[in-house]
């Protein structure tokens, strides 16, 4: 029941992730944990601000259909992530995480930042 | 190894043969096992301290007998009068009884000054202090390590020295008479020949075998490693020439008057060819890895750079040209040059083309170019000049078109010279122009940096834009070197500060051998100190602090003012990376334990309370700081701290990278 259960919720996040239809299914709080679970902040930051090793993922994401696509093919520094590694649906939540984080504060109004 | 015959002889090897059989003595006496046993005790385990016997009591607590006395002056003495004679300020070391003579003669006979003895807890702490006093003093200092087993507690350091092209003077004692030195722990520490250790990566080696064949060979060693490229030496120095007196017979000893080598400079007629190229071309780039060896390194960088109204990439082995100028660009600017001078290279290939490791051409990942197939590469490097066979740090081939073995710093003169006459009245407005477009592509840039920096700022853990920001804030106004940035910071500090002294940025470690930082920056920040007013400041990773913490002790021990902030985010990050890499390539879910990266990656559960480890150093330490809005105030009290001449640490956790 469990198996069937986790299969459905597959399916149903996959649908989302290349369907690019409701985000319903997909979930930020969720999206945060996945985030780390699967090492994504290891290369951009735990607010996927980026760094020397890997770009800046928000704010503003990709669309989710090219962070799919790209999460799943990439043939540059980042290695793949097939579906066995990580699933459409955490790829859907990760994706409503990233779009959850708000705007970075325009520099000029960060004393530290605009000297 | 000594001439033994003649002169008078010495009983040291008498006297440590005694001490090491009274010492097995006391240790557990049979007497002392049989009373145990007949009180009934378990015979098969002995208490751990032991009521000390009748011949111990004596020996503790009894006036020695009379010592031999070694007549006419030591050896070790006259070694002392040649290290004199360089005016090396500072011998950091670990002690140990294979340099036991030398050691004394310079306490007392040397009056521990010029060099000053700084205890140190670990060799490779010892020799990574003396890389990072160089950078700043530009003088070398000498350390003395245990023959065997210290340097190869050192060896990792002299590798970093070496790669880092920076003169220490390793002096590692050895007793090489095997008929006579004491056994047990004395014979495992000695060696037929202990320089083959670091022979791979130092620039010279020598085992000296009388009095006179020392003070050439240090004034020797000296001057090769003081000589561009710079290196590590290494002398080994047998126990029996440092104890046993200078003859009284045969011709007197002498001192080698030290005269420094002038460095070497490319080929003039090569350097006329690259003046020509770089004169006529439409938009020639400079980069610069370890080419200011001084101020006026950076002096000549900027009048070349300024006459060709070229941009510059600072690859960072040294602060090589203004963060503030105009002309300063970042690695890609490489890309559509059409002439490239690398001055000081130590990855020519790698400015000039790509590696991705995406797993393609069976695992090994997938080369590109990164300019275009008609750019001409000129070098001027003198590492050309001592490449060996063994360790690969002369890094993958690439052909160049004009390639100088010779100095850069010493070099530029003549080529800026060359370059005036080579350029043609008609090419100075081009020139003009492309100097136009450079401030533009800088102003573009620096805004771009500052944007990207503000992207989490008020994140927790702390990003390590705002922890180098508000670092910079605090120590703005005052003289500041950053003597240490080993934490992988996102680059954050060469992005965003306004570096434009020699001493503000120092290079890294060279070899990319963790445990550099530590001692590097006490080194650093001890010539700081002498300078006078200096403020120094480490950015500090938590990896390499675990190398040898007992560094942080020396500078508290001898009064060596450094502020540390930590760049802690619980991991080896690089490896962390590493493993999720081959683990996705593998189409494998990366296994985390309970940690938050692979297993075997994360440096927590339980997390490191640096801060008081520090204290239990003697260090002001505040900690662990985790919310960006405290972290202002802990750097102006931990700056307060600084000032007064102690050295304080923060414990900051921050994002990864």
């Amino acid at each position: 029941m469990r198996w069937v259960l986790k299969l459905s919720l597959a399916v149903l996040a996959a649908g989302t992730v290349m369907g690019g239809g409701a985000a319903l299914a997909a979930s930020a709080e969720k999206g945060k944990d996945a985030f780390v679970k699967n090492g994504c902040w290891q290369c951009h930051g735990f607010l996927g601000q980026g760094g020397i090793t890997g770009p800046k993922l928000a704010p503003d994401p990709l669309p989710l259909e090219a962070l799919s696509a790209f999460t799943r093919s990439s043939n540059g520094p980042m290695p793949p992530y097939s579906e066995k590694v990580l699933s459409n649906e955490d790829l859907a939540d990760i994706h409503a995480y990233l779009s959850s984080i708000p705007k970075a504060p325009d520099y000029k109004t960060i004393p530290l930042l605009s000297q | 190894m000594t001439c033994k015959g003649s002169g008078p002889t010495v009983d040291r090897r008498k006297f440590l043969t005694g001490v090491a059989v009274a010492g097995a003595a006391s240790v557990v006496t049979p007497q002392a096992a049989t009373a145990a046993a007949a009180a009934g005790a378990a015979p098969a385990r002995l208490p751990s301290a032991l009521p000390p016997t009748a011949q111990v009591i004596v020996a503790e607590t009894g006036t020695p007998a009379e010592m031999a006395r070694v007549p006419g002056k030591p050896g070790s003495d006259f070694m002392v009068d040649v290290i004199k004679t360089l005016d090396i300020k500072y011998l950091p070391s670990n002690c140990a009884s294979s340099f036991r003579a030398i050691h004394e003669s310079l306490i007392n006979y040397g009056g521990n000054k010029m060099p000053e003895f700084l205890t140190c807890t670990h060799e490779e702490s010892a020799v990574g202090m003396a890389h990072g006093y160089y950078k700043i003093a530009g003088k070398p200092l000498m350390t003395l390590v245990h023959g065997t087993v210290g340097l190869q507690h050192a060896a990792m350091a002299i590798y970093n020295a070496w790669c880092d092209r920076v003169p220490v003077i390793v002096v590692g004692g050895n007793d090489l008479d095997a008929a006579h030195r004491p056994p047990g722990v004395p014979t495992y520490h000695s060696a037929q020949d202990i320089n083959a250790l670091v022979r791979d990566f130092t620039k010279w080696d020598d085992t000296p075998v009388s009095l006179q064949h020392f003070a050439q060979s240090f004034v020797r060693a000296y001057r090769i490693s003081t000589t561009p490229p710079f290196g590590p030496v290494a002398i080994s120095l047998d126990a029996g020439l440092q104890q046993e007196p200078v003859k009284a017979h045969g011709a007197p000893l002498y001192i080698p008057r030290f005269v420094a080598s002038s460095p070497p400079q490319g080929d003039a007629g090569a350097v006329k060819e690259a003046a020509q190229l770089l004169a006529n071309a439409q938009n020639p780039v400079i980069v610069a890895d370890r080419a200011a060896r001084t101020p006026n390194g950076i002096t000549l960088l900027v009048q070349l750079a300024e006459l060709l109204q070229a941009r510059v990439i600072d690859q960072q082995g040294r602060m090589n040209f203004p963060k503030t100028h105009y002309l300063s660009a970042p690695p890609t600017a490489v890309n559509n040059a059409d002439v490239i001078i690398g001055l000081e290279l130590s990855d020519f290939w790698a400015t000039v083309n790509s590696y991705t490791d995406n797993g393609e051409n069976d695992g090994i990942g997938k080369n590109g170019t990164r300019i275009k197939p008609t750019t001409k590469l000129i070098s001027i490097s003198s590492i050309d000049l001592i490449t060996k066979a063994n360790y690969q740090d002369f890094q993958r081939f690439q052909t160049i078109d004009v390639a100088m073995p010779g100095d850069a710093e010493s070099t530029l003169p003549a080529l800026i010279e060359a370059v005036k006459s080579a350029i043609a009245n008609d090419r100075k407005a081009a020139i003009e122009k492309r100097g136009e477009a450079a401030r533009k592509s800088y102003a573009d840039g620096k805004a771009r940096q500052r944007q990207m920096a503000a992207v989490a700022w008020d994140a927790s853990p702390i990003s390590t834009a705002r922890l180098c920001m508000e670092l910079y804030g605090a120590i703005k106004d005052l003289d500041w070197s950053l003597v240490a940035s080993e934490g992988n910071v996102s680059n954050w500090p060469n992005r965003l500060w306004p570096f434009e002294k020699h001493y503000q940025f120092i290079g890294r470690s060279g070899g990319y051998g963790v445990g550099y930082g530590a001692p590097a920056s006490v080194g650093a920040a001890l010539a700081n100190r002498d300078i006078g007013g200096r403020f120094s400041v480490s950015i500090q990773s938590d990896g390499d602090l675990m190398y040898a913490p007992g560094v942080l002790w020396t500078a508290a021990r001898h009064k060596i003012p450094l502020l540390s902030v930590m760049h802690n985010n619980r991991g080896y990050h690089q490896e962390l990376m590493h493993v999720q890499r081959l683990s996705n390539f593998r189409n494998r879910v990366a296994s985390l334990g309970n940690d938050m990266g692979p297993i075997g990656t994360s440096i927590q559960n339980p997390d490191i309370e640096y801060h008081k480890l520090a204290e239990s150093m003697g260090w002001w330490a505040k900690g662990p700081i985790k919310d960006p809005a405290l972290l202002g105030p802990a750097l102006k009290e931990a700056v307060e701290v600084v000032k007064s001449g102690q050295p304080a640490l923060l414990n900051v956790w921050t994002q990864p990278r």
